[in-house]
């Protein structure tokens, strides 16, 4: 009796747990989808090369830079101007400023996001603070570059681009895994 | 016509010889004591999760705060929502599954009866977890049941990973449950019960399981990932570590709609058999039915982001999720014109659970329109997160999904117990929560069009007056299923003889079997004509 049964069921149990294994799958099959869309307003995580194509010197994009601690994040974080015309193709730096205002060591991530999101392939940052975690000693303050330029690809229909900036608080994460890293050698 | 009916007197199986007491029922494999035992819990359910509906309309009744804190509303909200879903609703229709697919197709019972004890047994223990949890310091989830990343992770209570081990053991009982009845349809089925011959019941069940096996993991996996964002460290939804808060609402919605078809496409399988045998006619268009349930549930597939409108998506994804979810409207519109249909010079009588089946045909078309109305990209930025979607959703999920399970209840009742149920009080459960469920849910559309947020404890001054108004509606709606239980404690324990065939118009395999149905039936498979 059960005997018949059991081909069936093994079956469909193995469905259930290939299900699971996709909804796990959906984690990078988001994060490929939103790369080849720029749906998500997600830049690239890495630098760009800085061979930037030729200059388009005939029409001109307006750069806002909007930068915000997250709410349990302590630091100043601003960009140095609020805005800035561009030509696209021209490579611009662009400094953000970052205050530590308390007594201890903390360590940011910054998280980019680019409104409207298709023209996020089109913002190309050669260097960024965001690729990396900053660290900023208590009562220190420094500049963080970004240099970047606006592809001249870009459909002509976005004639402004908001770059956005989200600081986080990493500094629990970063002990966590500097600790983990040091034991295997000790 | 005639049943093979054999009396257990001369089965040799073991569970013939059934234990008495608590034992019979801990021990038990059969099929209807599985489904009874299902039954009863979702009634427990429903009352429980109903009596925090109670908590949620009287802080409700006026403005300001009166009787709880802002947090314990939070977590009466979720947990309502989270019993009402996956404690009543999901239990009522396995239990139904339970009783009457064997009977249906003519099986002797479900095909594979100890996992069937194992997954309504390990129930009781998830919804134990999930309550206790509202005992612990810092309270039970209070994010909402739609636990969206960070509210379920960042900013959760301690009693996170209660939840999430509650909603754990939910999910492997339903996809137990669900694999039980796909083995049970597609191997047990009688000689001759080809697969355009089954009751619509089963085919719609046949259809949920596999959406159940379907996205029920997922959310095992999505409720995984709050587990180890919130407590191991990992970033699946924390756009610090590289996540992304709005992947959690994908991956839940992914899951999320296709159960809102879970939950209702039993419901259109209960209401196509109720209604032929009261308008003493066959089923209109009975293919037809088959391929709409089909296509509604490949839909949902489709469809999730449309509860999403408000994330920020370009054009093109709104009008495809618009597009699809407003196709749906097709298939579901193909299923009310066949009930319509089958009513249409028939010799109709309005017993109880005929009453409730009109009652969803209507109400549920009501929520149906709503939900198009939600489906329209534009207009959804005025109605998102406000009461309009709550008085959707509780159309389709009250007055659809338990309005078929109560009528369902009232025409199987006598199947089950032998005895009819009292018609005069059931008329009066009937007339009590048609009129109280109204009061309740209809001028939700008109405060949320308004601009009521919903999972708020206080609100503006000018909804005091509908907000009173529908608290009444709520607590005369909870008073009148107290009707229920009188009429089911009153037709368990006795009542007028009912027949076999218990109505002038049933048609199918379980009305041929005696009244009540004998511990064993179909032991010998019928002959299908």
């Amino acid at each position: 009796m059960a005997l018949r049964h059991k081909p069936l069921t093994v079956k469909l149990a193995v469905t259930a747990l290939a299900m699971f294994g996709f909804g796990f799958a959906l984690v990078p099959l988001y994060d490929v989808f939103c790369d080849l869309t720029g749906l998500n307003g997600k830049t690239a995580a890495t630098a760009a090369s800085a061979e930037a194509a030729m200059i388009d010197t005939s029409r001109q994009v307006v750069i806002e830079f909007v930068a915000r601690p997250n709410k349990q994040m302590p630091w100043v974080f601003k960009p140095e101007v609020s805005r800035m015309t561009v030509h696209p193709g021209e490579i611009h730096i662009m400094n953000y400023l970052a205050e530590n205002p308390t007594g201890r060591m903390i360590v940011g991530q910054a998280v980019p996001s680019v409104s409207p999101g298709q023209a996020a392939l089109y913002f190309h940052k050669i260097e960024c603070f965001c690729f990396t975690q900053q660290q900023l000693a208590g009562g220190k303050n420094m500049l963080m570059p970004l240099q970047f330029y606006v592809d001249p690809a870009l459909p002509s229909q976005f004639s402004t681009i908001t770059l956005s900036y989200t600081l986080y608080d990493v500094t629990n994460a970063w002990q966590d895994s500097s600790a983990v890293s040091t034991q295997p050698g000790e | 016509m005639s049943a093979v009916v054999t009396d257990h007197e001369h089965d040799h199986e073991h569970h013939d010889h059934k234990p008495s007491g608590i034992k019979r029922w801990l021990y038990t494999t059969n099929h209807k004591d599985i489904g009874t035992m299902y039954l009863v819990f979702a009634l427990i359910m429903f009352f429980i999760g109903g009596a925090m509906a109670m908590v949620i309309r009287a802080e409700l009744f006026q403005p300001g705060m009166q009787f709880v804190e802002p947090n314990f509303f939070n977590q009466m909200t979720t947990v309502h929502g989270l019993i009402m879903v996956f404690g009543a609703v999901m239990p009522a229709f396995t239990g139904l599954a339970n009783w009457m697919i064997p009977m249906m197709i003519g099986a002797p019972d479900m095909a594979l009866p100890r996992m069937n004890n194992w997954s309504f047994w390990i129930l009781p223990f998830a919804f134990l977890i999930l309550l206790m949890s509202l005992f612990m310091p810092g309270g039970g989830p209070s994010f909402g049941w739609t636990f969206y990343a960070p509210l379920s992770t960042t900013y959760s209570s301690d009693s996170t990973a209660l939840f999430v081990f509650s909603v754990h053991i939910m999910g492997i009982s339903s996809i137990m449950g669900a694999i039980n009845v796909i083995v049970t349809i597609f191997n047990l089925r009688a000689p001759g019960m080809t697969w355009m011959k089954m009751p619509l019941f089963v085919w719609t069940w046949l259809i949920t399981a596999f959406l159940l096996i379907m996205v029920m993991p997922v959310l095992a996996g999505v409720v995984t990932m709050v587990l180890t964002d919130k407590y191991f460290g990992t970033s699946f939804f924390d756009a610090a570590g590289g996540g992304d808060p709005v992947l959690f609402q994908h991956i839940f919605w992914f899951f999320g709609h296709p159960e809102v078809y879970i939950m209702i496409l039993p419901a259109f399988g209960i209401v196509s058999a109720i209604v032929p045998t009261f308008a003493r006619k066959p089923l209109f268009g009975y293919a037809s039915m088959v391929y709409a349930t089909s296509s509604i549930a490949l839909l949902s597939f489709l469809v999730w982001a449309h509860h999403m409108f408000t994330t920020g998506m370009p054009v093109a994804g709104a009008l495809f999720f618009m597009y699809c979810t407003m196709l749906i409207a097709v298939p579901t519109g193909v299923k009310v014109f066949n009930w319509v249909a089958t009513m249409w010079r028939g010799a109709m009588t309005f017993e109880v659970p005929m009453m409730f089946a009109l009652a969803f045909i209507v109400l549920f078309t009501i929520g149906g329109f709503s939900g198009l109305m939600l489906a329209i990209t534009p207009a959804d930025f005025q109605y998102h997160d406000t009461y309009f979607v709550v008085a959707h959703f509780h159309y389709v999920l009250v007055t659809g999904a338990v309005f078929s399970i109560i009528a369902a209840a009232y025409y199987w009742l006598p199947k089950w117990t032998g005895h009819m149920y009292d018609e005069k009080l059931g008329q009066w459960h009937f007339w009590c929560s048609l009129i109280s469920v109204n009061l309740l849910f209809f001028p939700m559309h008109f405060v949320g069009l308004a601009g009521m947020p919903r999972r708020i404890p206080d609100y503006a001054l000018q909804f005091a007056d509908f907000n009173a108004f529908i608290s009444i509606g709520g607590f005369l709606f909870g008073a009148s299923q107290l009707i229920f239980v009188w009429v089911l404690v009153k037709c368990a324990r006795g009542g007028e003889k009912a027949t076999a065939q218990v109505w002038e118009g049933a048609e199918g395999l379980e009305w041929q079997v005696p009244s009540p149905a004998p511990y064993h039936t179909f032991d010998t498979p019928p002959v299908i004509k």
